[in-house]
């Protein structure tokens, strides 16, 4: 007797309409009490001087309580989101956002600390930074950590900042950092704020690092080589200890970018593969909530000859207590002020002391086991440019559907309408027509089969009805966006008629 | 198909020649390879130009390509239509939609860029 | 589903990695505990912590009360569990609150257009300064003193490798606004910014209009720093500066030890194709409705790479949220109510210690107090933290404390701060 199975995922419903803020608004109306002050009121005029007091804030919201709950409940049910279903969005790891994240980073002593209260009194947020740190540094297997950098971004510069140091007191920063064809677009714009000139290198036929090539092009010139392994096709860089033996013969470093650490934590360390520095995307691979862009955080994990340029203050435990260290001599500047997005350190060490070791390393296991099914089920309708084993990710190609004039945004936005969000469309660069796959390990068989099944109907409906996709989505509330409009003549803000 | 009167470059700019003046546009290969254009970045008048190095940019919503310049010379006029009416560099490549005009340092290298029927055969041996 | 992967175990889909990479050990970390040992383990933290004392810290981050319904909005799993809103039609509730966000910074701060936000104002900073470089194709920066210090670091950090130069100016030692005859012997004409900051740190209402005179005076932008938000709902804007680049941390976002916090820049439309991170337009959809979308993608790293405006990809869009929700909630009147009673607070306790600048404060000022540790081990004793001991940043201050006070601040913790202070 089997169990009762979805026959689709979405349907169509009741979607609410809902005008802009200042559109709700009404003088006189207010969502907002403040206590009757208990010191005399003070003459705004005279405290600051007369030409110093604004009018009023012209156009400001002004709505009621009501009013503003109803707004951004209607607001948010014209979102997808996690909590709906899967975003087999490659390189993202969308997985699942654990509640107890949200409640442990709000209790009251971690929430309302102020990064400048005496040591004495942060003691308890320094024991999670100092955890956290020891936990990251277990994982990638690198010898020190720093929570400073904001976002993957942020950590990738810190990261090249931190190359750049150690070769300067060697004597010579060098000019250029290699970067292969198929990485991230935020690094390449790392390497160009850190001040280095970036050199592409191709990769192989077979979608991985071509080391002789990489023999043939690092030199004295070289400061690094950024890597993400897994790289953006989901697939193992094989040769990493190689490459990783000529960087180091040459006094260059490997940097890598951990934004695919879904596939290999608790199952390989960067550290164990001639890594020498590399980011974490705590939004990524642990779990930290996207928030429909941010917050994120990037620490950066180092081997010992890197440890004395990491950023001040580094957290010291000296006479039983924990110590913010600002003497370092050698350090590079801050990459931002106070100690890091200290809030989302917290969701991250809570997910690790969920998964605990075992827990983490099964995740990944799971996160591989999905991306392969959904390989070996949709191989037969799309086309599959690499072929070497796959990771977390799987990287389709549309060449099949572009055939009949369908490309992979349109597949994606046609699969909108049963009930999913889109894949990663058009990255990476190097495959023609990309679609970039990855499920994670929180989704169930059923949701997967759901995805595969409507991947299929769909490749099928691009034979039989290839204008039904392209003109996807249909079931939405908003068709088509006129990005086009938006950038030829941007309306960035609402104005009064 | 290619208008016979412009030389051609293999990054898809185009030349109009008259005495030591220079009219510099992309072609329509080009416009269609970006699709719908947003915004043209072009130079100020009185910018020297130099053979082979960019001189601005075009942006589609997805994608952003240089100009580089076919030949060397100052920048005397700019086109302000495409500051109001982008589009219009996808209705017109090859005429109304001309980008930036120059004073030519050496008119007779202009010999040296493509001629239609070469450029017409480059872009059909690119596909 | 291992058949249909072609496997025994999920262990043989790694099969094909080095045997040299593969870890052979479990991970040296312990089993997984449960959901209630997890709440025990951050509630002894939280314990060791100053939860339960009244605070008088500034600095940067500030201690606002957060409206309820603030969490209640980014609770919902819509908001929290969501993407970046690529895909426009199923993001419209995340971009409309973006467009609104956008609106509602240009409102307050009196410029043209506002991005949807930046890591936090410390990072903005730089992002501003890079701006006016490309801006105006000069290398140099002038920030003032009395900027906050870390905002200074990281500018430093982020200028040193795009070969921009980082001078200072001064403040005035009686007034602790800007020092503007040192500002005018320092600029030049390769000065591509003048940075300012206010209320500046020490809480100082600065003199942002003839700074930004004698920057334009000189064809350099006049970028204008705010950290204490909730001062944009009394004072003017200035609307000669060019380019704002402030923190939101004020409006309903967490202290939470230093992050994550919103940082926003605004500035005017000339410079809008220079500004990084995201931006939402207005637009139509295919049936002719009101849509939103991302815009103007070309100035970043996933379109531009190596050229782009900035690295960032991922912002504080939940972050800003909370600021949105929180603008909503107090509106046009309450910002204003809110921050005269800031004022009204930090006043008054002023009035009973002797602030040492005479320049007009918001909700912050310097207070001389001989042996700042001394004085702020006896706040402690009466569960008080005191204002911030200035010596680790300006040594002339040495004997000197930060105080800030806010809404939160009662008047029998500010009497306290005073006794121990006279």
């Amino acid at each position: 007797m089997s169990a009762r199975k979805l026959e689709r995922k979405a349907n169509s419903h009741l979607s609410p309409n809902e005008l802009l803020l200042f559109e709700r608004s009404s003088p006189g109306k207010k969502a907002y009490q403040l206590p009757e002050l208990d010191v005399p009121a003070v003459d705004a005029g005279e405290a600051l001087g007369a030409a110093s007091v604004r009018a009023e804030i012209s156009g400001f919201p002004e709505v009621s309580e009501v009013e503003a709950i109803r707004h951004f409940t209607r607001l948010s049910t014209w979102n997808y989101a996690i909590d709906y279903g899967m975003y087999p969005l490659g390189s993202c790891t969308m997985k699942y956002n654990p509640r107890i994240n949200e409640l442990v980073a709000r209790l009251e002593g971690l929430a309302w600390a102020h990064p400048y209260q005496p040591e004495a009194l942060a003691q308890g947020c320094m024991e999670v930074m100092e955890h956290l740190e020891a936990a990251l540094a277990e994982i990638t297997g690198m010898d020190a950590v720093t929570l400073q950098p904001s976002a993957g971004a942020q950590g990738e510069l810190t990261g090249i900042l931190l190359v750049r140091a150690l070769l300067e007191s060697r004597g010579n920063p060098r000019q250029k950092i290699l970067i292969p064809d198929s990485a991230h677009g935020t690094n390449p714009a790392t390497a160009a704020i850190a001040g280095y000139a970036v050199e592409n290198i191709r990769s192989s036929e077979t979608g991985v690092l071509d080391v002789s090539a990489l023999e043939r092009i690092v030199d004295q010139d070289v400061a690094a080589l950024m890597v993400t392994n897994p790289n953006t096709l989901g697939v193992f860089e094989e040769n990493i200890i190689q490459a990783a033996e000529i960087l180091h013969a040459k006094g260059a470093m490997l940097y890598m970018d951990g934004a695919n650490m879904n596939a290999l934590v608790g199952v390989a360390r960067p550290g164990d593969f001639g890594v020498d520095v590399l980011h974490l995307n705590l939004h990524k691979t642990f779990s930290t909530p996207h928030g429909g862009g941010g917050p994120g955080a990037g620490p950066v994990a180092v081997k010992k000859h890197l440890e004395p340029f990491l950023p001040a203050p580094r957290l010291v435990r000296s006479g039983g207590r924990l110590h913010f260290d600002y003497r370092r001599e050698q350090a590079i500047g801050r990459v931002r002020a106070f100690y890091g997005n200290f809030g989302v350190l917290v969701r991250a060490l809570a997910y690790i002391l969920a998964h605990g070791g075992p827990g983490l390393r099964n995740a990944t296991l799971d996160a591989v086991m999905n991306a392969v099914y959904i390989r070996k089920k949709l191989e037969p309708y799309f086309d599959l440019p690499y072929p070497s084993p796959n990771m977390h990710e799987v990287v389709f190609s549309d060449d099949r559907q572009a055939k009949l004039g369908v490309r992979t945004g349109d597949l994606a936005k046609r699969l909108i309408d049963y009930g999913f969000h889109p894949y990663t469309v058009s990255f990476p660069l190097i495959v023609h027509g990309a679609l970039m796959i990855e499920p994670t390990e929180t989704e169930s068989k059923d949701e997967i089969d759901l995805f595969v099944e409507a991947m299929i109907s769909i490749a099928r409906e691009v034979e039989s009805d290839p204008q039904l996709v392209k003109s996807a989505p249909h079931s939405t509330r908003i068709g088509r966006v006129d990005e086009v409009a938006a950038a030829r003549k941007p309306v960035l803000k609402w104005t009064p008629e | 198909m290619y208008p016979e009167n412009l030389r051609y470059t293999k990054e898809h700019e185009w030349v109009l020649v008259e005495g030591d003046t220079g009219t510099i546009g992309i072609t329509d290969h080009a416009q269609e390879e970006l699709g719908d254009i947003v915004y043209v970045d072009l130079p100020h008048v009185g910018t020297r130009l130099e053979t082979g190095k960019s001189l601005g940019s075009v942006e589609s919503v997805k994608a952003v390509s240089d100009i580089y310049a076919p030949l060397s010379g100052e920048v005397l006029e700019v086109n302000s239509l495409l500051a109001d009416a982008p589009e219009k560099l996808n209705q017109d490549p090859h005429g109304g939609a001309w980008l930036i005009k120059i004073r030519l340092d050496a008119p007779a290298e202009a010999l040296n860029l493509l001629s239609a029927a070469d450029y017409q055969t480059y872009i059909g041996a690119e596909k | 589903m291992l058949d249909a992967c072609g496997v025994a175990s999920a262990e043989e889909l790694f099969s094909h990695l080095p045997e040299a990479v593969r870890l052979n050990r479990p991970l040296a970390l312990p089993p997984g505990i449960s959901e209630y040992e997890i709440v025990d383990y951050f509630r002894e933290r939280a314990g060791r912590t100053a939860a339960g004392y009244a605070s008088f810290l500034g600095a940067g981050v500030y201690s606002h009360y957060r409206p309820v319904l603030v969490d209640t909005v980014v609770s919902r799993g819509e908001f929290l569990t969501s993407y970046t809103p690529y895909q426009a039609e199923i993001a419209q509730g995340t971009l409309t609150a973006i467009f609104e966000f956008q609106t509602m910074i240009c409102q307050l701060t009196g410029m043209d257009v506002a991005n949807a936000g930046m890591w936090d104002g410390s990072t903005a900073l730089p992002e501003a300064a890079m701006m006016a470089a490309r801006a105006t194709g000069k290398g140099r920066v002038l920030a003032a003193k009395s900027v906050h210090p870390e905002y200074r670091e990281v500018l430093r950090t982020y200028a040193l490798h795009q070969g921009m130069v980082v001078d200072e100016f001064g403040y005035d030692a009686r007034t602790g606004a800007v020092d503007l005859k040192d500002l005018e012997s320092k600029i030049d004409g390769l000065t591509a910014a003048v940075i300012v900051q206010s209320p500046n740190f020490f809480g100082i209402v600065d003199e942002v209009r003839a700074a930004a005179e004698i920057a334009h005076k000189h064809g350099a932008l006049l970028i204008l720093v705010f950290t204490e938000a909730v001062s944009l709902g009394l004072l003017e804007p200035v609307r000669e500066a060019d380019i704002v680049a402030g923190e939101l941390q004020s409006f309903a976002i967490s202290p939470s030890f230093g992050g994550p916090y919103a940082g926003v820049i605004a500035t005017r439309d000339k410079f809008v194709r220079q500004m990084p991170g995201r931006l939402v337009g207005q637009s139509t959809d295919s049936r002719g409705q009101r849509a939103f979308c991302l815009t103007l993608a070309t100035r970043e790293q996933h379109i531009r790479r190596e050229k782009a405006t900035s690295n960032i990809c991922t912002n504080q869009a939940l972050v800003a949220l909370m600021a949105t929700v929180f603008m909503t909630v107090y509106g046009k009147q309450g910002l204003r109510e809110l921050a005269l009673q800031n004022l009204a607070k930090a006043h008054y306790l002023a009035g009973k210690v002797k602030p040492r600048f005479s320049g007009k404060f918001f909700n912050e000022f310097v207070c001389g107090v001989g042996d700042p540790e001394a004085r702020n081990q006896a706040l402690l004793e009466k569960k008080i933290v005191g204002g911030l001991p200035l010596g680790r940043f300006y040594p002339e201050l040495a004997d000197s404390v930060l105080l800030c006070a806010t809404e939160m601040s009662r008047r029998a913790d500010m009497d306290a701060v005073a006794e121990v202070l006279r």
